[in-house]
């Protein structure tokens, strides 16, 4: 770890650099939009990755609960914290780039939407966590993220009906994508994706370690309590 | 004993207990009471308008005051040791948590039939379309909140600041819920539009979360 983190650090440092370099300089400047079209190439990969660690929390979650297995619960609160971190970039990246096309700041649009409601279900789940004392934390953070996973589909349809009831102009994706921008948009992906392994992969460092530290103070106090 | 028995048997001691002392009741009702006044002194609309804003405010003062409930459903439990008898007793733990479930749905349902006269009387409120499909819009939403919300107050009275940690993890997993059960009773209050969708999938999201409490509350109960 010592040695390898250092040196994945400067690649993952060297591509994002590139991939930025790609997104400003090389992506052709889009017709309408101009320039601030190019914040897209930051905020649609944020959103892929963080999608991405939430259904790595969701899974993580149902097999902690089946198995029960430390490792795997580390794997879940990393992939919640991270994908946190990313959603967190996606809901400021958002309104940035809406403000001068659209005119506005904010929209009650279902993609919009979902990601705030997403963000604020992940958010409750890390507070869970921090507040959560002793040893059945694992357990009941793995509950709420299974029933946190179950609400998407639901979140998304109520969005969507709501949505239809009060129609508002709302730019959709639709239409095709230059290949050029879609190459650039996937190498900044690969870019975050890489990032966000990195950032992953200490922070389970970390929640292990943390774990062993846990463990070995709880045996330390139950030979101190012990008769000598 | 069958899970029905012991489900009527825990219904029946937090009823004798909650006639006791009226804990829960008083406080929900007296809460409901100063949402609904706050409410009307916040927003001064005509009948048009309260029409469109009145389902939206209703639930919310519902939301609110179930949250009082639903604090103080495991409270009582927890200090007196109960539940730790409880996951000594070969007792199904679903029986406990439906006998849960049902006690504070109808102690919601009451605080909301004493505060929706209230509402209307405040706000000067005539549905126009068929109020009879208030009730089980009511009955529905009602359920989305209790159901998770009594299983939440158990997970939350795991952690530190109990309190505040129940409405954090009920609201943001309610919000379907709420848009459904909010758009529901707009809908049949201006008969703008349909609300048979919306009560489709305030169903739906009954089903789904009443199965998913029932596999996971033993999970819960005896997690440590």
């Amino acid at each position: 770890m010592k040695r390898i983190f250092p040196i994945l650090a400067v690649l993952t440092g060297a591509f994002l650099s590139y991939a930025l370099y790609l997104a400003l300089l090389v992506a052709p400047t889009e017709q309408t939009m101009g320039d601030v079209q190019r914040i897209f190439y930051y905020h649609v990969p944020s959103a892929w990755t963080a999608f991405l660690l939430f259904a790595i929390n969701f899974v993580a979650s149902v097999v902690y609960l089946v198995r029960r297995n430390p490792a795997v619960d580390a794997i879940a609160v990393t992939s919640a914290e991270v994908g946190v971190v990313f959603c967190t970039i996606v809901l400021i990246t958002g309104p940035l780039w809406a403000r001068p096309v659209w005119g506005i700041w904010w929209t009650w649009d279902i993609r919009l939407t979902s990601t705030l409601v997403l963000w604020l279900m992940y958010v409750a789940y890390l507070i869970l966590r921090r507040f959560s004392t002793g040893g059945q934390t694992p357990v009941i953070a793995a509950t709420v993220a299974v029933f946190a996973a179950l609400d998407v589909p639901l979140v998304y349809f109520s969005i969507r009906l709501f949505r239809t009831q009060h129609p508002q102009p709302v730019i959709g994706g639709g239409g095709s994508i230059d290949p050029r921008m879609l190459h650039v948009l996937l190498m900044n992906w690969y870019a975050f994706l890489c990032l966000a392994a990195l950032m992953f992969w200490s922070r389970y460092r970390l929640e292990i370690l943390q774990q062993q530290l846990d463990e070995a103070e709880g045996l330390e106090s139950l030979e101190m309590r012990s008769p000598r | 004993m069958s899970v029905l028995r012991l489900t009527t048997a825990t219904l029946a001691k937090d009823f004798r207990l909650e006639w006791r002392s009226k804990d829960a009741l008083n406080s929900m009702l007296f809460f409901a009471l100063l949402v609904v006044v706050i409410f009307s002194f916040s927003f001064d609309p005509n009948a048009e308008e309260s029409r469109r804003i009145a389902g939206g405010l209703i639930w919310v003062a519902f939301l609110f005051s179930s949250v009082v409930a639903l604090n103080q459903t495991w409270a009582r439990e927890v200090r007196n040791q109960v539940l730790d008898a409880y996951r000594i007793s070969p007792a199904p733990s679903n029986a406990l948590f439906l006998a849960k479930v049902i006690g504070n749905f109808l102690f919601v349902a009451l605080i909301e039939l004493l505060t929706t006269p209230l509402f209307i009387a405040f706000y000067k409120l005539r549905a126009v379309g068929p109020a009879w499909q208030l009730f089980p819009v009511a009955a529905l939403g009602t359920w989305a909140l209790v159901v998770n919300g009594t299983f939440f107050a158990a997970v939350s009275i795991r952690t530190r600041s109990r309190e505040i940690m129940l409405p954090l993890l009920l609201f943001p997993i309610s919000i379907p819920a709420i848009i459904a059960m909010v758009s529901a009773t707009t809908a049949i209050l201006t008969a703008e539009y349909s609300a048979r969708f919306w009560v489709v999938l305030l169903l739906t999201y009954d089903v789904i979360f009443t199965v998913a409490c029932l596999l996971l509350f033993e999970t819960v109960l005896n997690a440590e």
